[in-house]
């Protein structure tokens, strides 16, 4: 008798590339239980505030759970304070809402990306408990060991912690990044199983925000 | 969602968490986070596997020592889950004020959300009693909250250094319960390596580029030999006047800086012999 298990892995990946001035946040859209696919037409991506993405992979259950906790936060602090949440605000909203379940915790693998007060792109990157970072790139998912050695060697920005500080600037363009996270996911479809069917890439810049959509293999 | 009978141990938890979104703690003696319990008959082992599968596992090396000069900070910065290095650019030593510094060990999130927690804490503090409060306080503050919560699977091995009134202070606090007065800490899977270096090199009287040296050294060293530590050293040293970071160094130019290649005499000869043989 299989003892009930109250989490299960949806699969699926997602990534980040923060720039100068734009963000680029990308997730496949399989979703998967086991061997089979439940859909191959599942958004992982959800905008909570207008310069402000989140990308989740992990348990579905748990992930629209924490997108619906997190907007509504959103609209109350809208209420509260008469101004749409900042990147950074909601960075650390995410941390704590991930913390208060600590003892029973929601099973999802986060990215944040989006532009700070500065019009700087940014990205966060989450553990399943809420500790989180702010970084140039992140990956998180099934595919995520596949790509973040790719976005390292491309990447890879001198130490934050370094002093004396030395300028860590993502040597890519807008549609560079693009291209790259486009390449990335092509290469982690071919080798991971949950990974695949289409890639939906959404592009934050000081114009807005603006979605395309890629075939990735469906197999 | 039930709650366990906590009436022994006289803490007692605020609002549920949906009142006040979460967002606020409630300002009283004990007050803490309201967090939901799962209803199920082993509250300890409830998903365990789950728990430690997504919990930020971290190997990790830092230390700390109080010298005449007041008290130096360092850690490493990587972050591993299991044998994957999930960061390499975490910042293991945390500001909770601008005279007192936290260190991180164990669960990344534990540490980040209790040690935010306390600098919240002793904000109130000073704003309750218009004094700063001392490390002895903080660190008990902290050591309090870690004791309620024990056996529950927390996982923080922190030390709290600060300047106060009474000079510098340092104390060690984990999420058993313990809590430590000492001169000279530790913490961490490259402890070992780091005590090694620096037991053997400290002496009270340093200067402070000393002292900042010797911590940078024992970093270093734990970070070559232990697995789970690396990524940079930062130092940081807290005076009279508070706290600043004296170094951060990437580890593998550390390395080169501290044991420089040696030419060889072969490679002399190859570079000679081949503008004949062109």
């Amino acid at each position: 008798m299989a003892k009930f298990s109250p989490y299960e892995n949806n699969g699926g990946t997602c990534v980040a590339v923060a720039g100068d001035g734009y963000c680029v946040v990308a997730a496949d859209t399989r979703l998967s239980v086991g061997y089979s696919i439940l859909t191959r037409d599942h958004s992982k991506i959800c905008q909570l505030a207008d310069k402000c993405i989140l990308a989740s992979s992990g348990f579905q259950g748990d992930i629209k759970a924490l997108q619906k906790n997190l907007a509504a936060k959103e609209l109350v602090y809208e209420h509260n304070h008469n101004k749409k949440m900042s990147c950074p605000a909601m960075a650390q909203l995410l941390s704590n809402t991930l913390y208060y379940k600590r003892f029973f915790p929601y099973y999802t693998f986060n990215v944040l990306g989006g532009l700070d007060s500065q019009g700087k792109g940014c990205v966060f990157t989450y553990d399943a408990v809420g500790s989180y970072e702010r970084t140039g790139y992140s990956a998180q998912g099934t595919g995520a060991k596949l790509i973040t050695p790719v976005l390292d060697n491309k990447l890879k920005s001198p130490n934050p912690l370094i002093l004396p500080a030395r300028d860590a600037v993502t040597p890519l363009s807008e549609s560079e990044a693009v291209d790259l996270v486009k390449d990335v996911f092509a290469s982690a479809t071919e080798r991971d199983i949950y990974t695949g069917d289409k890639l939906e890439i959404v592009v934050i810049n000081s114009s807005g925000i603006h979605r395309e959509y890629i075939e990735l293999r469906k197999d | 969602m039930m709650k366990p009978d906590m009436s022994a141990l006289e803490t007692h938890f605020g609002a549920p968490a949906g009142e006040d979104c979460g967002l606020l703690f409630d300002v009283d003696d004990s007050s803490m986070p309201a967090m939901e319990f799962p209803n199920c008959p082993n509250f300890d082992r409830f998903q365990a596997k789950t728990k430690d599968m997504v919990k930020n596992k971290r190997g990790t090396t830092t230390l700390a020592f109080i010298f005449d000069r007041g008290v130096i900070v360092a850690a490493d910065s990587r972050a591993s889950m299991g044998g994957y290095i999930s960061s390499q650019t975490v910042r293991k030593i945390i500001e909770i004020n601008p005279y007192m510094l936290g260190t991180m060990a164990g669960g990344a999130a534990d540490c980040q959300f209790w040690h935010r927690n306390l600098g919240t804490k002793c904000r109130l503090h000073e704003l309750a009693n218009k004094r700063r409060i001392s490390v002895t306080g903080a660190s008990k503050l902290l050591a309090n909250i870690l004791y309620s919560y024990r056996g529950m699977g927390l996982s923080i091995g922190t030390m709290i250094a600060g300047w106060d009134e009474k000079g510098p202070g340092l104390y060690y606090v984990d999420s058993e319960g313990a809590r430590l007065k000492g001169n000279r800490f530790s913490v961490g899977s490259g402890s070992l390596y780091a005590y090694g270096i620096l037991d053997e090199g400290y002496r009270f009287k340093m200067s402070i580029e000393e002292a900042g040296e010797l911590a940078r050294r024992a970093i270093y060293h734990a970070t070559f030999r232990d697995g789970a530590s690396g990524g940079c050293v930062s130092v940081y040293h807290v005076g009279p006047d508070g706290w600043t970071k004296l170094s951060g160094d990437d580890v593998g130019e550390l390395h080169f800086q501290y044991y420089p290649v040696q030419k060889t005499p072969v490679e002399q000869e190859m570079v000679d012999a081949s503008p004949s043989t062109a």
